[in-house]
């Protein structure tokens, strides 16, 4: 670990002026992702600006629309076992809870959730090629070791994915990430922020150097009648989704009104297909439509050898899901399949 | 005090406490003053040499101390019999920094040393290296045609090689009303400890060394490093008292061992030198295997051919061979084998011994085979075996110096309830679930070597007792002390058992199940000496009542010898030392095996496990639900341990079954998944109920307690009861180990 420089702020434009002033600076919030890569010889921050002190974007509260703010740096803990969480969004608690490990969900930030790197074993070696990492030098996941990786939006140069399972949760609902920067305060939808790899795969999001996530807000449906989330996964706990679908639904005289359909660990960002979330509202819920609606998500899917298994398995899961949202009270533990 | 018998009783571990509590240092915990910290440098190429490391801007960094490889090391002897160790295979041994030559990746060709760890971590990815690279070949499955036959050694004494083929197999097995064919691959699998590897030494001046190593032989290290280094054994104290697991991996020493050593010995000062998770990735490891079977039966079931063959990797430059084929003519009966082991050299390290090494892979495709004819011959999974049950060992044509596995298939068929079982395979569901039941027997082998203990009592009527022998986690200390208590009939608490310190009498390393069979034995042994001795002075005492009395007239009990006859003649250890003018009394017994009477039997360790699995239909998810293991493995001298052995066996046998592999690129030539987050073992939420029975079972063959084991028969019976219970809920079998939940789509 290279010396550094460690900033405590505690307003957040101390915290920018700091990181605008600093060549090499991060922030740090629960440092389960930033110090690993910093370890590992993959990140070399110069200068840390911790923003666990900005105790405005700690808190959890009810927002003018109806919906809920999660602060940047609430921690994914207690965002899982908020009641307003638990009571209006379990989808999103359940995402969360099926993430990492206990110890890391207490320290884990709700902002550096969405900013955590891919887990691709490539991306994680140093003195591997990898164009996410190094750009230019290569992917040898494409004929290598890509059982864990992407099906969808892949490039010629990256096929890694995105891993993590509160922001498969937070795609499907419809989530707005608040940002903070010397120019002001924007706003990006969910489904704007990650991006998909293409030339650029060195850029996870579109986040800007040197802006600050504030927060993220949920819109007022939170899908707590009829919800599931599924992660399939080598291990019953502590292991990353090879497939994991997050579902939200409302029904009004078992008719679909409004659906929404997110897939995790196949794709450098959430996987959403608003059309055929559109297929299926008016319809049944049945096996029959949610499969016809899964073919049409899985269009354009594309194994790389190892990982082939994932589009009939990414199929199969997103029928299950969707059946298990019509039984919420059937979810388990580590959001392993029920029913 | 009033002595109860020890042996036989659930006694807590007695280092415990200090266990929970953090007070039990390892290896990487001793406060040693002025301590420098070293970290290694791999090889980042698989094969090749090494051009150029260029360590400048390493140097420059404040707080780097030296940094050593092979441009700057010590000089080293250049026989490869220095660098043998008690568990080299034939072949020549690793030599660290030995010249510029790369033999896989991950090798360590640097070390930083410097004040701090971080600062030496840091340095380390500040070192340049060049290389030339060279081609290497690293895929088992893509060289089966350059298999060969292991060179012979040393180990192969305890690991045998295949028997001689018997009868005409090709024949019988053409004949036979029922056959099966398999190919069952395995990958590679990794130790990984908790316990990180790592050598402390302090340097005591004068070529004198103290190292706290991770080991499971403190002699083993403190040979290797008097060999290498030309210092003499006396010279060099290897400790481990407290070792956080080793699985096999701490048999050998590794190479931070050396690495510690020298950087101590070049700078003369105190050095730890510690892995990270991904170096432990970079040594031995459960090696790439790749077997066949064809087995064949009557109509009624009888097993009339076996044909087992196995190729596995090695390196390079040892032949690390494992038992993997011997084991199914052991188990059944059967007229006309063909049995065969190859090995593949590669681009790697040399694979090492872990948990039931060659049991556990050899297992899996004889018990998934005896399935799968039991489904053709539509007989019974355990029927079938119960019917082909070895009364005698017939491979080896020797009676089994007892054998009580026909009691473990009925004991825990009936906890489990086996009898209930549907024969045919998808019958049973739970919603989207297939529910399915298998089984399997497992077998180990019992090993007798020599070793060395010293005994002692006190003033104060204590009891010492020494061996150089570790605890690597199984309970050592306290089944010792057990051992030991009862011998000379003295109450646990006035006993201590000193161990882990290679200055205390020889003890071969901790492994292949033989620990408290060998190093017990030795601690009655020493007892037993220690006994005549004082009774010989007891003899000796003014007025001394036993004068003409023999030791079978006596008995030692409650810190005193009785007479037999009449109990209320007795006379205290403490008076007897009082009398020997507060003197120890001391003994010492280097405990050799009956070695001619032992080779007239196969000796051998059994279980039988019952499993049931759920498989979800669609997606494909499997929970190993409940589970059963029987053991017979003669006296159990601390059911409580043991049974802990067992159950970490059977939890290892989920894993194997489903969960660990070491995934490697072989592109790169190198292992991808060197970190506990994605080399996946079993988490809590992967463990549902596991149950353990203990089969009686008398022995007086094996050694002189009678006990015979069970670090690595809880595993070998229980990845292939996993595999044969997902054939019984899906009707899918799948021969590729570990079973990941997308084959069953
Ligand atoms: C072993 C392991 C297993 C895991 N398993 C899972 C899993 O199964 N599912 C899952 O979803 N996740 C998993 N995780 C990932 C975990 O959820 C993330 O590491 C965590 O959410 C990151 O949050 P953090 O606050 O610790 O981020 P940090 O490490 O502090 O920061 C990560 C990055 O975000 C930046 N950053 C942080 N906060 C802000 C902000 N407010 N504004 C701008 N930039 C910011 C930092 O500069 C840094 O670059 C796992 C992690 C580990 C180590």
């Amino acid at each position: 670990m290279n010396n550094f420089t460690y900033q405590k702020v505690s307003n957040p434009n101390d915290a920018l002026n700091k990181i605008s002033k600093n060549n090499a600076a991060n922030f740090i919030a629960g440092g389960t992702n930033l110090i690993d890569l910093w370890k590992y010889n993959l990140a070399h921050p110069k200068t840390l600006v911790d923003i666990n002190g900005l105790n405005d974007y700690k808190i959890i509260k009810e927002d003018e629309h109806g919906g809920l703010f999660l602060g940047a740096l609430a921690t994914n803990s207690d965002t899982a076992y908020h009641k307003l969480v638990e009571e209006r969004y379990p989808l999103l608690s359940k995402a969360i809870l099926a993430g990492a490990s206990a110890q890391i969900r207490n320290s884990a930030s709700n902002g550096g959730n969405l900013l955590q790197r891919t887990r691709c074993y490539y991306f994680y070696d140093a003195s591997s090629p990898c164009n996410k990492r190094n750009p230019g030098s290569g992917c040898p996941a494409k004929n290598g070791l890509n059982r864990i990786h992407a099906i969808l939006g892949t490039s010629e140069d990256c096929i890694a994915v995105f891993p993590s399972d509160m922001c498969i949760a937070l795609a499907a609902l419809e989530a707005v990430v608040h940002v903070k920067s010397p120019d002001g305060e924007r706003e990006i939808e969910f489904s704007n922020f990650h991006r998909l790899p293409g030339d650029t795969p060195e850029l996870d999001n579109n986040l800007k150097v040197n802006e600050l996530i504030t927060g993220i807000s949920l819109p007022s449906e939170g899908f707590a009648e009829n919800y599931s989330y599924l992660k399939l996964r080598d291990r019953n706990s502590y292991a990353f989704a090879l497939v994991s679908v997050a579902t939200g639904m409302v029904l009004e005289n078992n008719k679909i009104t409004k659906i929404r359909i997110a897939l995790g660990g196949i794709a450098h960002k959430p996987w959403r297909v608003v059309a055929a979330e559109e297929f299926l509202v008016d319809k049944s819920p049945t096996e029959e439509n949610f499969a016809s609606a899964a073919n049409m998500i899985l269009k354009g899917a594309k194994g790389f050898g190892k990982n082939d298994f994932k589009i009939e398995l990414s199929k199969r899961a997103i029928v299950r899901n969707c059946i298990m949202a019509l039984h919420p009270e059937s979810q388990r533990p580590g959001a392993q399949p029920s029913l | 005090m009033k002595t109860s018998k020890q042996i036989g009783k659930s006694v807590n571990r007695l280092e415990g406490y200090l266990k929970v509590t953090g007070a039990a240092k390892y290896a990487g915990e001793y406060d040693v003053p002025d301590l420098l910290q070293g970290y290694i440098v791999n090889s980042t190429i698989t094969k090749g040499k090494i051009l150029e490391i260029d360590e400048s801007a390493a140097h420059a960094l404040s707080g780097v101390v030296a940094i050593f490889s092979h441009n700057n090391r010590t000089k080293l002897p250049w026989f490869d019999i220095m660098y043998a160790d008690m568990d080299a295979p034939p072949g020549t041994p690793f030599k660290p920094f030995y010249n510029d030559q790369i033999l896989y990746n991950g090798q360590p060709i640097a070390l930083v040393v410097a004040e701090t760890f971080e600062t030496a971590r840091y340095a380390a990815t500040l070192i340049n290296v060049t290389y030339d690279e060279e081609p290497f070949e690293t895929e088992l499955a893509a060289h089966l045609d350059d298999a060969r036959d292991p060179k012979k050694g040393i180990a192969t004494l305890i690991k045998p090689l295949p028997p001689s083929a018997n009868g005409d197999f090709e024949k019988a097995y053409n004949d036979a009303d029922a056959q099966y064919a398999g190919e069952f691959i395995h990958g590679t699998e990794h130790h990984n400890p908790l316990e990180l590897f790592t050598t402390t030494t302090v340097y005591e001046g004068d070529g004198k060394l103290t190292v706290y190593d991770k080991t499971q032989g403190t002699s083993n290290c403190q040979i290797y490093i008097a060999n290498v280094f030309g210092l003499h054994y006396k010279d060099v104290r290897i400790l481990s008292p407290f070792v956080g697991g080793a699985f096999g991996s701490g048999l050998r020493p590794q190479y931070q061992l050396f690495l510690c050593v020298m950087a101590s010995l070049e700078l003369k000062r105190n050095v730890r030198v510690t892995m990270d998770r991904a170096q432990m990735f970079t040594f031995g490891h459960r090696p790439q295997t790749i077997q066949k079977t064809r087995f064949g039966a009557t109509a009624d079931g009888t097993l009339t051919a076996i044909n087992h063959t196995a190729i596995a990797e090695t390196s390079q430059h040892e032949d690390y061979t494992e038992v993997v084929v011997n084991w199914a003519n052991m188990l059944y009966p059967a007229k006309n084998t063909l049995l065969d082991y190859k090995l593949v050299p590669l681009d790697v390290f040399s694979p090492m011994d872990m948990r039931a090494p060659g049991g556990s892979t050899g297992l899996h495709a004889i018990e998934a085979t005896m399935d799968a004819l039991s489904y053709i011959l539509k007989v019974d999974p355990m029927e079938l075996r119960l019917l082909n049950y070895a009364e005698r060992d017939v491979s080896a044509d020797k009676p089994f110096s007892s054998k009580e596995l026909k009691q473990c298939y009925l004991q825990a068929a009936e906890k489990f309830g086996w009898a209930n079982r549907k024969s045919e395979p998808r019958t049973t569901r739970r919603g989207n679930r297939l529910v399915g039941t298998g089984m399997s027997s497992g077998i180990w082998d019992v090993i007798a070597l020599p070793a060395k203990a010293k005994a002692s009592i006190n003033k104060k009527g204590k009891l010492k007792v020494k061996s150089a022998v570790t605890d690597i986690g199984t309970g050592t200390l306290t089944v010792m002390t057990q051992i030991a208590a009862d011998s000379l009939g003295i109450h646990i608490d006035d006993v201590t058992f000193e161990y882990g310190d290679s200055n205390m009498p020889l003890s071969p390393i901790q492994g292949g199940s033989y620990t408290t069979g060998v190093v017990g034995s030795a601690v009655k042994a020493a007892c037993e000496s220690l006994k005549k001795k004082i009774f010989k002075k007891a003899k000796k005492m003014n007025n001394s009542t036993f004068n003409s009395v023999a030791l079978e007239d006596v008995v030692f009990e409650d810190g005193s010898i009785y007479l037999k006859q009449d109990k209320s003649n007795f006379v205290t250890f403490k008076e007897i030392i009082a009398d020997n003018d507060g003197k120890k009394i001391k003994a010492s017994k280097n405990n050799i095996p009956n070695v001619l009477k032992l080779k007239q039997y196969t000796r051998a360790a059994h279980s039988a496990a019952f499993v049931e699995v759920e498989v979800d239909e669609q997606l494909g998810i499997v929970n190993v639900t409940r589970a059963v293991t029987a053991v017979a493995a003669g006296k159990i001298i601390n059911p409580k341990t043991a049974r802990s052995q067992i159950l970490g066996g059977m939890i290892w046998g989920i894993s194997k079954a489903l969960r660990e592999e070491t995934l490697m690129d072989h592109n790169l030539g190198k292992y991808m998944n060197t970190d506990l987050g994605e080399y996946h073992i079993p988490v809590h939420a992967d463990i549902h109920e596991l149950d353990v029975i203990f089969v009686d079972e008398k022995d007086d063959i094996i050694n002189e307690l009678g006990s015979k084991g069970v670090g690595e028969i809880g595993l070998a019976s229980m990845a292939p009861a996993i595999a044969n219970a997902i054939y019984h809920a899906t009707g899918k079998r799948i021969n590729k180990f570990p079973i990941h939940f997308d084959q069953l789509l």
